[in-house]
């Protein structure tokens, strides 16, 4: 991997994801994590009711949907974060149905956070070693003897300066992460998941409050996981940035999955635009104008795209 | 005339008493508690109330040896944080705030009912536990040292005990802290999900950061009642509130705050309980009674610590940068 991503223009996409037609729940050649029959209720909200879905593996896919089609929550349920009301899913053929989210950290499933999660008043570099997976200090009555730690500790150090480089973050590593700005935050979120060597990544909403110029910066190295041969899942409001690099996209409404598959092809599924335009069908247009505009721009930018 | 000399030697004598050592050790098991992991443990009284009465009591009720009795103390404390942190450890930290300022309470209710007195003896507490701990003492009989610091074996003995599992605490809470167990800690204080989400296992750190900070706070009960008697009125929670006091003013998530936080507050107070006295009797205060002048060294102790915190929020020794409490 080189320390300078070169801007890619034209990634390499993965093909040939699902068996069968791209339906809602179709079948994958390789899946890394399968959910069945998940559904969460908030009192009366049915926030995720997702009866299949498999993740591909080794390829970036895509969750959209409108503002309160239950990604965040699916999200939260496959990452031990919350608990489902019914349902059961696996993660490279082991069941994670119950499984604290520390637990499921551990086996190579790591997400990150809508609102970035740095830890503010520790370093960059504090931040990174956190990251490491199997610390042997990080048992107490280990951690009195620094002779049991010291040497992976150094380790840790080296692969995390290593990391931090891509990352354009090693000449901050002694800050404070409270000292970041918005999308260097995001960034050392995204480096700190990676030291724990994840097999799957899960980012939620990694481009909210990044301002344009990182947005580049930032697509590259989502790219860059897949070339390391890592598998992404990401949801995201942007169209553009969901055409660019997602192999696989799955579309939620109201938390269901309404369609699924290739990026150009599903943005012309009728379901799709249902669910991002029909959402104010039976109200007056008129009543929340600035609303429905959001909507109408991320059709056209979908349409734009097109051509 | 005031006897300046008489006041300032009474304030220094408070530097190296066992009770500022007492308060030192509790304060730093709150600086575990609430400076590195976050937690706010409001019941710190109830620790030290298990540690006195758990030694106290071992030792005239059932005989036990010192440190028998030092151990039943610790494992009450540990169960005691066991109990607290179980059921709230999950909530939000507000919930283990008022769990445990009721916990405190509730310990410190049952040692005062009647209902077992043979045991606790009410509100009078207990007294006669210290030959096992004077026995100990390796000092010949005699008295030592010079100017204020003049005692005999068995307070030299005492001190000498104290300021050294003081000293212990702060190289092992240092030692850990700089640990990557203390960074999970620490973490966890920033943000607990985000390091859940890097596969720790939140819950299990926390506990250990209770049992541990309570641990503290029990020897420090057991400093603290062997230069006195043991008091059930004692573990109020305005206990707590003096130790937390003394952490915000050292800096929160500091191994030498607690410490000299605990010295200056003694030695504060001292003064100007001192002053105030003696100021009264020479007439400076026509206004005042001797009763009333008792508690107004409380009021500048609070003036006190307003200040500090209002000008250095981040206590004498902590960073700048960190100001853990005032986030």
């Amino acid at each position: 991997m080189s320390s300078n991503p070169v801007p890619s223009s034209k990634p390499v996409k993965s093909i040939d994801l699902h068996i069968g037609a791209a339906e809602p729940g179709c079948r994958k050649r390789d899946p890394i994590l399968i959910a069945d029959g998940v559904s969460r209720t908030f009192g009366g909200l049915k926030a995720v009711d997702v009866d299949h879905v498999e993740i591909p593996r080794g390829a970036i896919t895509a969750l959209i949907g409108p503002n309160g089609a239950g990604k965040t929550t699916l999200f939260n349920l496959l990452t031990g974060f919350d608990k489902p009301d019914s349902g059961s899913w696996t993660f490279e053929g082991r069941s994670l149905s119950g499984m604290p989210a520390f637990k499921v950290a551990r086996m190579g499933q790591v997400r990150t956070f809508q609102l970035t999660k740095a830890l503010g008043l520790l370093t960059v570099m504090d931040n990174m070693l956190l990251g490491a997976k199997g610390q042997s200090g990080e048992n107490l009555f280990r951690a009195m003897l620094p002779f049991f730690w010291r040497k992976q500790e150094e380790e840790n150090k080296a692969r995390a300066i290593d990391i931090l480089t891509r990352f354009k973050l090693d000449t901050k590593k002694d800050d404070y992460a409270a000292s970041l700005s918005g999308g260097q935050r995001k960034l050392l979120e995204m480096a700190r998941a990676l030291m724990s060597e994840p097999t799957l990544v899960m980012l939620d909403e990694p481009m909210a409050g990044v301002n344009p110029a990182l947005t580049q910066s930032l697509l590259d190295h989502i790219l860059n996981l897949k070339t390391q041969g890592m598998s992404v899942l990401f949801v995201e409001h942007d169209m553009h940035m969901v055409r660019h690099i997602a192999d696989w996209v799955i579309v939620m409404a109201e938390g269901r999955v309404v369609a699924e598959g290739d990026p150009h092809e599903v943005m012309r599924n009728p379901a799709v635009i249902d669910a991002y335009l029909g959402q104010h069908h039976d109200e007056d247009l008129g009543a929340d104008p600035s609303a429905e505009k959001e909507h109408v721009v991320a059709i056209k930018e979908l349409l734009d795209d097109e051509f | 005339m005031i006897d300046w000399g008489a006041i300032f030697s009474n304030a220094a004598v408070e530097l190296i008493s066992p009770t500022t050592a007492a308060y030192a050790l509790a304060a730093l098991g709150l600086a575990v508690h609430f400076g590195y992991t976050g937690l706010l443990n409001f019941g710190q009284a109830g620790f030290m109330a298990l540690g006195a009465y758990g030694y106290a009591i071992s030792i005239l009720s059932f005989g036990f040896p010192v440190w028998g009795a030092v151990l039943v103390g610790i494992g009450a404390s540990v169960i005691f944080a066991l109990v607290l942190g179980i059921p709230t450890l999950r909530l939000r930290a507000d919930y283990l705030a008022i769990v445990t300022i009721a916990a405190a309470e509730i310990v410190r209710l049952l040692f005062t009912t009647n209902t077992f007195e043979p045991l606790t003896g009410s509100a009078n507490g207990l007294s006669g536990y210290k030959g096992g701990f004077a026995a100990l003492n390796p000092i010949p009989e005699g008295s030592y040292g010079f100017g204020p610091f003049e005692y005999n074996a068995y307070d030299w003995w005492l001190r000498i005990v104290a300021w050294t599992i003081v000293v212990l605490a702060c190289l092992f809470t240092w030692q850990i802290m700089r640990s990557p167990w203390g960074r999970v800690i620490k973490g966890i204080r920033e943000d607990e999900d985000a390091v859940r989400a890097l596969g720790k296992n939140v819950y299990s750190y926390k506990m250990q950061s209770l049992v541990l900070g309570g641990v503290f706070g029990t020897i420090a009960g057991m400093i603290f009642v062997l230069p006195r008697a043991v008091v059930p009125s004692n573990y109020q929670t305005s206990l707590t509130f003096f130790i937390y006091a003394i952490l915000l003013l050292g800096g929160a998530a500091t191994i030498l705050g607690p410490v000299i936080g605990s010295m200056i507050f003694w030695v504060l107070l001292s003064f100007f309980s001192g002053f105030i006295a003696r100021a009264v009797e020479a007439g400076w205060l026509p206004f005042m009674t001797s009763v009333q002048a008792g508690q107004l060294r409380f009021i500048l102790v609070g003036v006190a610590i307003m200040l500090i915190v209002i000008f250095r929020p981040q206590g004498i020794f902590g960073n700048k940068k960190e100001l853990a409490f005032v986030k």
